[in-house]
């Protein structure tokens, strides 16, 4: 009877744990400031509250005795919090880098089925039918606003590391391009000329690759081409190098063709007719999707499996920092055993006790959540990283540490905290007081 | 061995205590684990013995570009070849752009340089005899329930065929299975007559990917590869040679640093693992002084004290550590399965293992360390007076 008793409050337990973390993961932060004014107030307010507030300075005031085993509850979960955070920065650095290329406004266009620029073939006629097509903003003189365009790999060394070659994509634009992706800006130096060996660099490759600053010259496809100028855009275009479709077309033999059209629509509604007339026309077979859509899906892959590694590891450190808070908690519990049952022999209630080691815990868990999350921080944000992207080539993006991620990791380390605290704090509160006033 | 008993004893005198850092330390090797497996999957492919005496000769300026198919008799005749053969990526996928399908286009000098791809003889017969015969590695086969005598349609996401269709009929007539010591990852692969590639595609003509060379002895390998170099030099297809290990880790190096995102989650995860399992310790000894007082009295050397203490912290370790690393090798293949194919991890082999028991015994030897010497230190007269 006894055994299934305590097998029952085992139970019960566990069911809390899981109740709570069911909720704590829904709550947002709003709840969350409303739990603590209410604990708060409760502390101030009632009697049963100003107990815990009191037993609970008591156990602070003696948290310097026990430095040691509380640094580990401390640096136990800035550890799971940092890792978390890092790999989540990363995955959302990511997708941001790619997602922020594309718009609703505008649309891209490639051979069917290719799936990725580098792999798509268009001969010049089917480019100009992209480009002649309804829904295409026109400029000014009525040309359409679009850029046909050539995505060729080449091999460049890496800074710092001579002798380790990596892939950097070559984009050949058209002259429409700077009015169609408004984001770029030329931050140093000027423009390429149509028709010269010249091109200009995304800040992002300028980083990583040897050599490419203002006036340097390179060599590719065995002609020289000279860096004009040094690009900002915010996102993955960065990662590239720019020059003109048809200088780099001839360099590299290929002809007029090009791999894909991206157009500026005359709105995003003029998306579903444009698409319509292009998949209707007899004379080509492309895919057409806006830009928008097109990056997501790039990042798509990347993006989850760096999720789903981060919480999975996440996961696994959590469940070890638990148990090391459990037994740091419970060694607390057990050295002040005999002040604890002296409170409660005076009168103190279970509530106090079991709301005071708690809290405890939680401040512990709090200060180990914020610490790893700022350690994340100022050794993370934007810290550049680079990775094969779709075009076989280097993608270069930046971890992004946002507010969002600091609060998920600091709900996370007070979500430790609290299982860690719990059975403890239960069975600091269950002890009978004269067993445990005996024990030495 | 003879203080088994008492180091036993020690360990579980405080039930609850030992089996929560059993718990943590059990996390941090299944973390370890399955992390290594990870890196492993992303280096190994590099640590193929049997790549040694292979060059791979690509494009100096792009891995897009092509080279000529007349350079293969130009390499043949640069003494220290031995074999040469010419490959193209297919870039193929099954059915749905998410089955993406590791397909080369090979000519037949390919399958007797990569000795550790394993072909029954009939099957190999049947591959040279058909025109749009494939052979597939058996973990490909297994993916996709192919088998010997499938006729497969082929997606290729880069080359359509003459008539304009990218979709590519295959019989397969052969599937292989990776040899002994064979790169991780080897039975993964679709491969197919260059000769069928070659006529029946649209666009390119005569074009080779890259080759890989065969040398005669791998200390060659600076030699030859400079001398293939100087065949194109100043052409417009400037070559590249760089042994298969080259090859494979600067393609690994572009992924990114795998190595070191890994070896810095491990970095915090055993940090915080050595701290933990550090208190524990310390704890258990200054719990025990008087016991430990009491064995010195009775005769227990000093030295024997602490071995006993040192024992007793790598035993935990060892307890913990396997019971994680049994864990990961059980739950490495069911992830590998589960992802459908995204993931391949290597099982968890006997490096790992090797690796893993001696990262348990130095933590172990690290966090016994001062308790232990704490413990030989001990002045009987005060820890018995419990001062």
């Amino acid at each position: 009877m006894k055994t299934f008793r305590k097998f029952l409050f085992g139970l019960g337990m566990l069911a809390v744990v899981a109740l709570f973390l069911v909720v704590w993961i829904a709550l947002p932060w709003q709840g969350v400031a409303g739990l603590v004014v209410v604990v708060a107030l409760w502390m101030l307010l009632t009697r049963r509250g100003r107990q815990t507030a009191s037993v609970t300075r008591v156990g602070l005031s003696t948290l310097r005795d026990r430095i040691g085993s509380s640094s580990v509850v401390v640096i136990g979960i800035a550890g799971v919090v940092g890792v978390l955070v890092a790999m989540l920065a990363m995955s959302e650095g990511f997708s941001a880098t790619l997602q922020s290329a594309g718009n609703d406004r505008s649309a891209i266009v490639l051979r069917g089925g290719s799936q990725a620029e580098l792999n798509s073939v268009m001969d010049r006629d089917s480019a100009n039918v992209v480009m002649e097509a309804p829904g295409v903003r026109k400029d000014a003189q009525g040309k359409p606003l679009a850029s046909a365009e050539l995505v060729v790999v080449a091999n460049l060394p890496r800074k710092g590391e001579p002798g380790s070659d990596a892939n950097v994509p070559i984009r050949g634009v058209s002259t429409a391009v700077w009015g169609l992706r408004d984001q770029v800006q030329i931050v140093e130096g000027r423009k390429f000329t149509p028709g010269m060996h010249e091109l200009i660099v995304g800040t992002g490759a300028r980083h990583q690759f040897e050599g490419l600053d203002v006036g340097k010259e390179i060599r590719l496809a065995g002609q020289r081409w000279t860096v004009v100028g040094v690009f900002r855009s915010g996102d993955v275009l960065e990662s590239e190098l720019w020059g003109d479709t048809q200088t780099v077309a001839s360099a590299y033999r290929r002809g007029s063709s090009v791999q894909s059209v991206t157009v500026m629509l005359d709105s995003p509604a003029a998306f579903d007719a444009f698409k319509a007339a292009l998949v209707g026309d007899p004379r080509i077979k492309v895919d057409v999707s806006t830009t928008k859509e097109y990056f997501s899906k790039q990042s798509e892959g990347l993006t989850k499996v760096l999720r789903i590694v981060g919480l999975v590891v996440g996961t696994i450190m959590a469940i070890g920092a638990v148990f090391g808070a459990l037994n740091t908690m419970f060694s607390a519990i057990a050295a002040r055993g005999r002040e604890i049952a002296t409170l409660r022999a005076i009168g103190f209630r279970g509530t106090p006790v079991v709301m005071s080691v708690m809290l405890e815990t939680m401040l512990l868990a709090l200060l180990g959540g914020l610490v790893g999350a700022g350690v994340v921080w100022f050794a993370f944000n934007g810290y550049t990283a680079s990775t094969l992207g779709a075009n076989f080539s280097q993608v270069v993006f930046q971890f992004r540490v946002s507010p969002e991620l600091l609060w998920m990791g600091v709900k996370w380390a007070l979500a430790i905290g609290f299982i860690g605290g719990l059975f403890p704090a239960v069975r600091a509160a269950r002890l009978p007081v004269t067993t445990a006033l005996r024990e030495l | 061995m003879k203080y088994l008993h008492l180091i036993w004893a020690a360990l579980f005198r405080r039930k609850s205590r030992t089996f929560l850092t059993l718990v943590s330390i059990l996390a941090a090797f299944l973390l370890f684990g399955m992390l290594d497996a990870v890196r492993t999957a992303f280096t190994s492919g590099g640590d193929s013995v049997m790549g040694v005496n292979r060059l791979v000769v690509s494009s100096r300026y792009s891995i897009i570009q092509s080279l000529p198919a007349s350079l293969e008799n130009r390499i043949r005749s640069i003494p220290g070849v031995e074999s040469v053969a010419r490959t193209n990526w297919f870039g193929g996928i099954y059915q749905d752009p998410k089955n993406f399908v590791l397909s080369f286009a090979v000519s037949d000098d390919y399958l007797d340089i990569y000795k550790e791809i394993e072909l029954p003889a009939d099957q190999r017969k049947a591959y040279d005899n058909t025109r749009t015969g494939a052979i597939v590695g058996a973990a490909l086969a297994k993916r996709y329930g192919w088998k010997v005598g499938d006729k497969i349609p082929l997606q290729s996401t880069i080359f359509p065929r003459k008539n304009g269709d990218k979709t590519w009929p295959f019989d397969i007539v052969g599937i292989y299975t990776p040899a002994k010591g064979a790169a991780n990852g080897t039975d993964q692969s679709f491969i197919f007559h260059w000769t069928y590639f070659d006529e029946a595609n649209a666009f390119t003509k005569g074009t080779v990917g890259w080759y890989i060379v065969k040398l005669t002895n791998a200390k060659d390998s600076d030699r030859v590869a400079s001398a293939i170099d100087a065949l194109s030099a100043n052409s417009d297809h400037e070559t590249k040679s760089q042994s298969e290990q080259q090859f494979n880790a600067s393609f690994a190096k572009q992924l990114g640093n795998i190595g070191l995102i890994v070896g810095a989650i491990m970095g915090a995860v055993f940090f915080t693992l050595i701290l933990l399992t550090a208190n524990t310790m310390a704890q258990a000894v200054r719990e025990r002084t008087s016991e430990l007082a009491v064995l010195k009295t009775i005769g227990f050397s000093s030295t024997s004290v602490l071995t006993m203490v040192l024992a007793e912290a790598i035993f935990l370790l060892l307890l913990g550590g396997m019971l994680g690393l049994a864990l990961a090798t059980v739950l490495v293949p069911i992830v590998s399965h589960g992802s459908g194919g995204m993931l391949q991890l290597p099982p968890i082999g006997p490096g790992t293992w090797a690796y893993g028991i001696g990262l348990m015994v130095l933590i172990g030897a690290l966090v016994g360390a001062l308790p232990a010497v704490r413990a030989m230190r001990l002045n009987i007269i005060d820890a018995l007076a419990g001062r």
